[in-house]
């Protein structure tokens, strides 16, 4: 203990061998991705179809926008129940836009604003009063679902612009759909953030342990924070493409959403109790869930079977590994 | 310690007081005793699944899975009854225990032979119970006709002037009181909430407590299945979709701490109790049943706010005994 160890070369970043590389948590998704894809192409005819395919994409592009989002909360150690409610409540608050004459423009402002406001309200109850932030989103989930509920009764609106179409329907090229294109910009984008940038590092630093982070001069909350009003905001963003797909809105719109967005991330390989994930794995595990459902839908199979699927996927993907290491453990103890 | 759990409750019972008095002032009829009765008896199913997330919870984890779990149970229930009317009735609530313990022991035991957390586990069997009861039913309903008298009448019959409902309610909470309260196994609950790693130098097993947790709670969910079918009549996949987080709402509003460890059985009644008393309500008092989701959100939120409040003044406590020592 007398002599102090000297200063040793830290790498910025490890070294990874190849072999981590095949055995990661995304290699896996790979496989599983390829799998399924297979067998749905040798199970339908139609699946290799290009428009099928891209009707593939919009089965989860809404929820996975949202899931890109959560899972920067999730590895931040938060989590947010409140997301489908969101959804509800800003979808309402465009219906409520469209009686009162407004545009397409006007409508996405108002979808993203509601979003952005009711992830500050969360965010707001979890960092400055300190609670739980299961519980607290929980409460809101009702709360804004309940308003929609308020608002509209069993009515539902309609009569959305032509022009406000394009973002739920539009294609941007061939069989491109806008909805596509912006999940996979917004990928991006969250990847540079969690991967490229040191809020990124600070996310990861809070989720494994935010009192050593608090002391190394992360301001937890504010990121905290920020990660709530960014959730809404996604929240809001897939309100509008939703209600512009839908072109209707009711109160009971997306409900569930926020348990197969949580889903999509845990599958993804972010740990719930925080502190690791990557973008990547959580856009195969959105990729995955579409395959999916969409390949089961082809195959006649109604959609709560489907979900026995993903339920079943989630949790033998999560024990898969589990079990392998205990396995390798057990021969060489 | 025990004084500020009290505390809680009494406050809590005053919440409820209120209540009743605020709706009594727009409908006078609402706080006669036959009434409250009533209410009791629409409440009690609500009750005992709290009670069963309430052991869950305390152990710093969650049962996603109990409504998925009281939708197959009360399929497979009414099914059975359907095709074999002969069963007696206390022989298919056995049945309905047991289902209900199978579900709940593949949650404890992958959670604890695999430790998967608790909300990964019955988040996936959450849609997997929910997706096995259109397995097995195919996706037709089991309609009144198709249900024997006995089985919709049982609950409904009046022992001392009180449905049996309300006894099997009673007698569910009284239950949970001895074991939580008097037994060693309740006491290990509440340590490995309050903090796991002494737990398990106390010599707790915490994995097969949480093990054991899981198949109260699954058993608590397959009562209810049964007394949910018989109450409403009706056999869907649909039952009961998205009412885990109602349950989970009335342990918040009872003052169970989701980060484990505080709670009483006391609490999780009262807590859903405030919940049946809103839906009740509102009826009677003429406002519109959508309110009903809001204000419950409202009250939750109010709750986990006073709960916090609560939690940081029991540190104090122990911070100024520190301080004496």
């Amino acid at each position: 203990m007398t002599d102090t160890p000297a200063p040793r070369h830290i790498p910025d970043r490890l070294d990874k061998p190849l072999s981590s590389a095949i055995f990661s948590w995304e290699a896996l998704l790979i496989v599983v991705a390829v799998a399924i894809f297979a067998v749905n192409s040798f199970a339908s005819p139609y699946f290799l179809d290009p428009w099928s395919l891209s009707d593939l994409t919009f089965n989860f592009t809404e929820k996975a926008l949202i899931a890109l989002a959560m899972a920067l909360l999730i590895i931040s150690g938060e989590i947010d129940l409140s997301v489908a409610a969101i959804i509800a409540l800003a979808s309402t608050m465009m219906g409520m836009a469209v009686q009162a004459g407004a545009g397409a423009p006007v409508l996405v402002l108002i979808g993203i604003a509601v979003g952005l406001g009711c992830g500050a309200f969360n965010g707001l109850l979890v960092t400055k009063l300190g609670l739980p932030s299961i519980v607290v989103t929980i409460g809101t989930m009702s709360l804004f679902r309940g308003i929609a509920f308020i608002v509209l009764g069993d009515r539902a609106y309609k009569g959305y612009p032509a022009s406000f179409a394009f973002f739920g329907q539009g294609y941007v090229w061939w069989v491109v759909s806008f909805e596509l294109t912006l999940f996979l910009v917004a990928a991006v984008i969250y990847w540079f953030v969690l991967h490229r940038t040191s809020f990124g590092r600070r996310v990861f630093a809070i989720g494994n342990n935010p009192v050593a982070a608090q002391f190394s001069g992360v301001r937890v909350d504010r990121i905290k924070f920020i990660l709530f009003c960014l959730t809404g905001l996604m929240s809001g963003i897939a309100a509008v493409l939703i209600t512009s797909r839908l072109g209707s809105t009711r109160p009971s719109i997306a409900q569930g959403y926020e348990l197969e967005a949580i889903t999509m991330v845990v599958l993804g390989g972010v740990s719930i109790l925080g502190g690791a994930g990557s973008i990547l794995g959580v856009v195969l595990a959105a990729f995955i869930m579409g395959l999916v459902t969409f390949g089961l839908g082809l195959l006649n199979v109604p959609g709560i079977v489907m979900s026995i699927f993903i339920g079943l996927l989630l949790i033998i993907v999560i024990a898969l590994p589990i079990v392998w290491r205990r396995l390798r453990g057990g021969r060489f103890a | 310690m025990k004084n500020v759990v009290k505390y809680r409750e009494v406050w809590l019972l005053a919440a409820i007081a209120v209540l009743i008095g605020l709706i009594s002032t727009r409908f006078p009829g609402f706080a006669n005793p036959a009434n409250l009765r009533q209410v009791f008896n629409d409440t009690s199913i609500l009750m005992i699944l709290a009670l069963g997330q309430m052991v869950v919870i305390l152990t710093r984890s969650i049962d996603l899975s109990m409504a998925s779990n009281l939708c197959f149970t009360g399929m497979v229930v009414a099914m059975l009854n359907a095709a074999h009317p002969a069963i007696p009735i206390p022989l298919l609530i056995v049945i309905a225990l047991l289902v209900g313990l199978v579900l709940g022991a593949i949650n404890g035991l992958l959670v604890w032979r695999l430790n998967i957390p608790s909300i990964v586990v019955t988040l996936g069997t959450l849609t997997i119970y929910r997706g096995a009861t259109f397995v097995i039913s195919g996706g037709a309903w089991v309609n009144a006709d198709q249900m024997s008298a006995d089985f919709i009448n049982f609950q409904r019959t009046a022992f001392l002037g009180i449905p049996v409902l309300s006894w099997i309610a009673l007698l569910v909470i009284a239950l949970f009181f001895l074991v939580m309260t008097r037994t060693a196994l309740g006491r290990s609950i509440y340590a490995i909430g309050v903090n796991p790693t002494a737990s398990v130098y106390a010599g707790i097993d915490v994995g097969r407590t949480k093990f054991i947790v899981f198949c109260i709670s699954g058993m608590v969910g397959g009562l209810a299945g049964y007394l949910w079918i018989s109450r409403y009549v009706i056999a869907s996949v649909e039952v009961a979709n998205g009412y885990e987080l109602n349950i989970i709402a009335a342990c918040v509003i009872g003052g169970i701490s989701i980060a484990g460890g505080i709670g009483s059985v006391g609490g999780a009644v009262l807590g859903a109790l405030f919940l049946g008393i809103i839906s009740n309500a509102l009826p009677v008092i003429n406002i519109s049943p959508f309110w009903q989701m809001a204000i419950s959100g409202s009250a939750i939120i109010l709750a986990v706010v006073l709960n916090a409040r609560g939690e940081r003044r029991q540190g104090r406590i122990i911070l100024r005994k520190a301080e004496a020592a």
